[in-house]
């Protein structure tokens, strides 16, 4: 598996406050990568440089080998907790947006047999995801966990290199977060995604990622806290996940803490 | 039962509604056959077959000067200016406004020049109007346009403005471009809310409509009423205001259906 994205010596500062500093990191194709760490780490603004909606003050930030412009665009997918569907279209039409953008760059609408493609190929998008009864309904009509699933299908659609997502099943209650679980993890076998996904819950964390990042500040100073920034603190490889294994997040939870405890404990 | 949680139905409601309706008639009915009571001829409150007679005469017979019949080509010359007015605003809204709330450059570069208009009282710039336009429709137009446009624009521009960041960046992750984002995600989502600043603005746009009739005009509505005034014609004053606030409701329910129809999306909330 090669390294689909390249964090090298990437620095994130606002004037005086460092929020991010020294992210060096490899990111494997096909790998679905948690992030962790306490509130204000510096979690979400390491996934907006991924999505480009920043640029890093210091470093470089590499796709495909190749520097990444700072600005969002198709080859990086994102679903957010909230507000990543849009209110005004029902939920064919938004898993076509994509689709349309793409093709029609100037009425970014499709006729005819286009549009009929795109519609069929959304369709089975939305089947794929549990939407197939939903086709025509309108984002406010559909449940939160609804919504979300619309959200990723919608993302999907767009064939990005990399999927994105911040605090995803952050909303929903615990049933439905494990339903969503359970899809996310088919659509990343099924579709051979590269998923980085933040998140508040150590069990997801633990139990959908093939590898866990744990952002927090390495080094403080009590008279000028916002002089150092995060990074990713614990980079650890689950690497004996498989299709055919499904491990109990919580054992998993234990055994890795004790393990970092341990590790740690050399280290410092 | 605490006050708060009576709920009226659809019915009871209707009829609430109508109680304060009826009772100002009443009250009206009841004060003019007072004072016809004590004379006859009174004018400040004519009773309403005084104002039928009067009516009748400007919504059948043609004015023998022009041939027009005169209540008719009045509604027309103001419903004219007035749709010709919130047409323009409407456009220039959606043009600016979208551009405005679509793109920071923009709005740093020309919002300050939208707030300034917006502050000025509109009715200060009628002589200005009038000395630059002359007195024809065109003063007549453009007060009613830079009295409703900067609100409705600033009111757009904000509010496209505050769509979720998320969905923008979510556009941008499916490939949408500027112009996209734009025309696919901003304009409609600014439709409905253009439309509920359309029907606020009514209210201006009618007060603006009569006052510049009533400066400099020789048809319309408003310049009916304050030429009849002369007269101290309550009997045909009266009709015009009661057919001005018809024409008002009706273009207000006009628009609400439309936003209902056309944008069925965003009152789903409210349901």
């Amino acid at each position: 598996m090669s390294d689909l994205l390249t964090f090298d010596n990437v620095w994130l500062e606002y004037g005086e406050k460092i929020v991010l500093e020294r992210v060096d990191l490899s990111i494997a194709e096909r790998s679905f990568v948690s992030i962790v760490g306490p509130s204000g780490a510096g979690k979400s603004s390491f996934l907006r440089l991924a999505l480009g909606q920043e640029a890093p003050s210091r470093g470089r930030i590499l796709l495909d080998g190749e520097v990444l412009t700072p600005e969002c665009s198709p080859d990086r997918g994102v679903v957010f907790q909230r507000y990543s569907v849009f209110p005004h279209l029902t939920a064919l039409r938004n898993v076509m947006f994509g689709r349309e953008c793409t093709s029609a760059r100037f009425t970014a609408r499709l006729f005819g047999a286009a549009r009929r493609a795109a519609a069929e190929e959304a369709e089975a998008m939305l089947v794929e995801v549990g939407l197939g009864d939903a086709l025509h309904l309108y984002p406010a009509q559909l449940s939160g966990g609804m919504q979300q699933r619309l959200a990723i299908a919608q993302a999907l659609m767009a064939r990005p290199r990399v999927l994105l997502l911040d605090e995803p099943f952050g909303a929903l209650d615990p049933g439905i977060r494990k339903d969503m679980h359970r899809l996310i993890l088919g659509l990343w076998r099924e579709h051979a995604l590269t998923i980085l996904m933040v998140t508040h819950d150590i069990t997801e964390a633990f139990g959908l990622g093939t590898r866990v990042l744990a952002f927090d500040k390495r080094r403080i100073d009590p008279h000028a806290p916002h002089r150092f920034g995060a990074t990713a603190v614990y980079d650890l490889i689950l690497s004996r996940k498989t299709a055919a294994h499904e491990p109990d997040p919580q054992a998993e939870v234990l055994r890795l803490t004790e393990s970092v405890i341990t590790n740690t404990e050399g280290s410092l | 039962m605490r006050w708060v949680n009576i709920r009226p139905s659809r019915r009871s409601g209707l009829l609430l509604g109508a109680l304060p309706l009826l009772i100002v008639l009443a009250i009206y009915l009841f004060a003019a056959s007072a004072r016809h009571a004590a004379n006859p001829s009174d004018k400040i409150l004519p009773t309403p077959g005084a104002m039928i007679a009067a009516m009748h005469g400007l919504l059948v017979d043609a004015d023998p000067l022009t041939g027009h019949l005169i209540f008719w080509a009045d509604t027309l010359a103001s419903l004219q200016r007035l749709g010709l007015a919130l047409g323009i605003c409407t456009l220039s809204a959606l043009l600016v406004g979208l551009v405005l709330g679509v793109l920071p450059a923009a709005r740093a570069t020309l919002g300050g020049l939208v707030t300034t208009v917006a502050v000025i009282p509109p009715i200060a710039l009628l002589p200005v109007l009038f000395i630059v336009f002359g007195l024809g429709e065109t003063a007549k137009v453009a007060l009613i346009v830079i009295g409703v446009a900067p609100f409705l624009i600033r009111d757009l521009a904000e509010h496209v403005a505050a769509l979720p960041q998320e969905q923008m960046v979510k556009a941008q992750t499916l490939g949408a471009s500027s112009w996209q984002l734009a025309l696919r995600v901003a304009l409609p989502q600014a439709m409905p809310r253009l439309i509920a600043g359309l029907r606020l603005s009514l209210g201006p746009a009618w007060v603006y409509l009569i006052s510049s009739e009533a400066i400099a005009s020789d048809v319309g509505l408003g310049y009916r009423i304050f030429l009849v005034r002369r007269y101290l014609s309550m009997d045909i004053i009266i009709p015009y205001v009661a057919w001005i606030s018809l024409l008002a409701i009706a273009m207000d329910v006009a628009l609400a259906q439309l936003s209902r129809r056309g944008f069925a999306w965003a009152h789903q909330a409210s349901r």
